[in-house]
């Protein structure tokens, strides 16, 4: 046993940041590779003429569980030293509503607006400054949402504690879903393909 | 400025294998998982503390950005979002893709996209704070770490995004 690093004590908080730095160099490289600083390639998800950002999202999914998985089986991992982020499911929920609908009305999402910013996208830029306002304006307001954001706390919650099934066997759904998605998503791009030579 | 034809992206699978890699080393090296909203937060925190600072203390939305003793930039996720640029630009560099443009579909005018843009950004600050987290930190880490909150957020941004698409349509298409 002896990852995560960082939580072994392998090295500080200093040496943490410049991982960070080289890890975010790897993060912003392969989201200009998929296509995620070019707004229009991420809203095309949202009329299925190109579902790269389900395809990249879920291989990148797919890719880190198997890996996180395998790891702690292997006995290399203790994966409980890995942060995961409490469940608030209602505020949660919202959340996700409304910043799902903030990616097609702007076209980014917070980290592919960085990337659309350092290859020179203007709509990027804007977007980039909308989100400093979006936070300011939430924390400002802060003691009127302060109750919602707070409720329905559940603590850490994985999948495999709400269905009382095997993490093994989550892991294996999520596999088959990913790939039956991949299946599904390269049939709809076809058909909106064909529909777009015949008219 | 740039003269060569700009490359075609990428396949998504293998981009998506790449990026899942990255989400790995970082939870295999940090045990922690990406991120890119809380950078935004941190550097808002900042910003605020230099000219007022009891009014950062006294709202917990902003203090607990605050760290003892040094800036509220001298954060993991500041450092990685500094990363996400330089890493951005350097694949944009390598395959002609970086140019000064506003992306947008052929109906829609510079100045409404522009528009559109901010509001979509104001939409995903305010998200992403009652989400806890965005599309990297909550769906893609969350994702990987089979987190429920994160999954129902996940279903919920698509949800979101496709209950709006319609509306949106003279912007992309």
């Amino acid at each position: 046993m002896m990852a995560p690093f960082f939580k072994f004590g392998l090295f500080g908080d200093n040496i943490g940041l410049v991982v960070a730095f080289g890890i975010g160099i790897g993060f912003g490289f392969f989201l200009e590779r998929a296509g995620f600083g070019n707004a229009r390639k991420l809203a095309a998800q949202f009329y299925f003429t190109d579902l790269r950002v389900f395809k990249v999202m879920f291989t990148a999914i797919v890719t880190a569980m198997l890996g996180v998985y395998y790891l702690s089986v292997l006995g290399v991992m203790d994966l409980s030293l890995v942060y995961l982020t409490p469940t608030f499911l209602a505020p949660q929920m919202v959340g996700g509503l409304i910043l799902g609908m903030g990616f097609v009305v702007g076209g980014y999402c917070p980290g592919t607006a960085c990337v659309g910013v350092a290859t020179g996208r203007i709509d990027a830029l804007v977007l980039f400054l909308g989100i400093f306002v979006g936070i300011f304006a939430f924390s400002e307001l802060f003691p009127l949402v302060s109750s919602f954001y707070n409720a329905t706390p559940m603590g850490q919650l994985t999948l495999p504690q709400v269905t009382r099934l095997p993490y093994g066997l989550i892991v294996f759904a999520v596999v088959l879903m990913a790939l039956g998605g991949f299946a599904g998503a390269e049939w709809i791009e076809k058909r909106m393909a064909a529909r777009t030579v015949e008219s | 400025m740039e003269t060569r034809p700009a490359q075609p992206y990428w396949n998504p699978y293998v981009a998506g294998v790449g990026l899942g890699l990255v989400l790995l080393a970082s939870f295999v090296v940090m045990g922690r998982g990406l991120g890119a909203s809380g950078a935004f937060a941190s550097t808002i925190t900042a910003g605020l503390n230099t000219v007022a600072p009891s009014h950062v203390a006294g709202n917990p939305a902003f203090a607990e950005y605050l760290k003892e003793g040094t800036s509220p930039l001298k954060d993991w996720l500041v450092f990685e979002v500094l990363g996400v640029f330089v890493g951005g630009y350097l694949s944009g560099m390598l395959a002609h893709r970086v140019t000064r443009t506003v992306e947008k579909g052929p109906n829609i005018s510079t100045k409404r996209r522009l528009v559109f843009a901010f509001i979509g950004g104001v939409l995903m600050g305010v998200g992403a704070k009652f989400g806890r987290g965005c599309t990297s930190g909550q769906a893609l880490t969350g994702g990987a770490l089979l987190n429920a909150g994160s999954w129902a957020f996940m279903i919920m941004v698509f949800a979101g995004a496709y209950a709006l698409a319609y509306f949106m349509r003279r912007q992309w298409t």
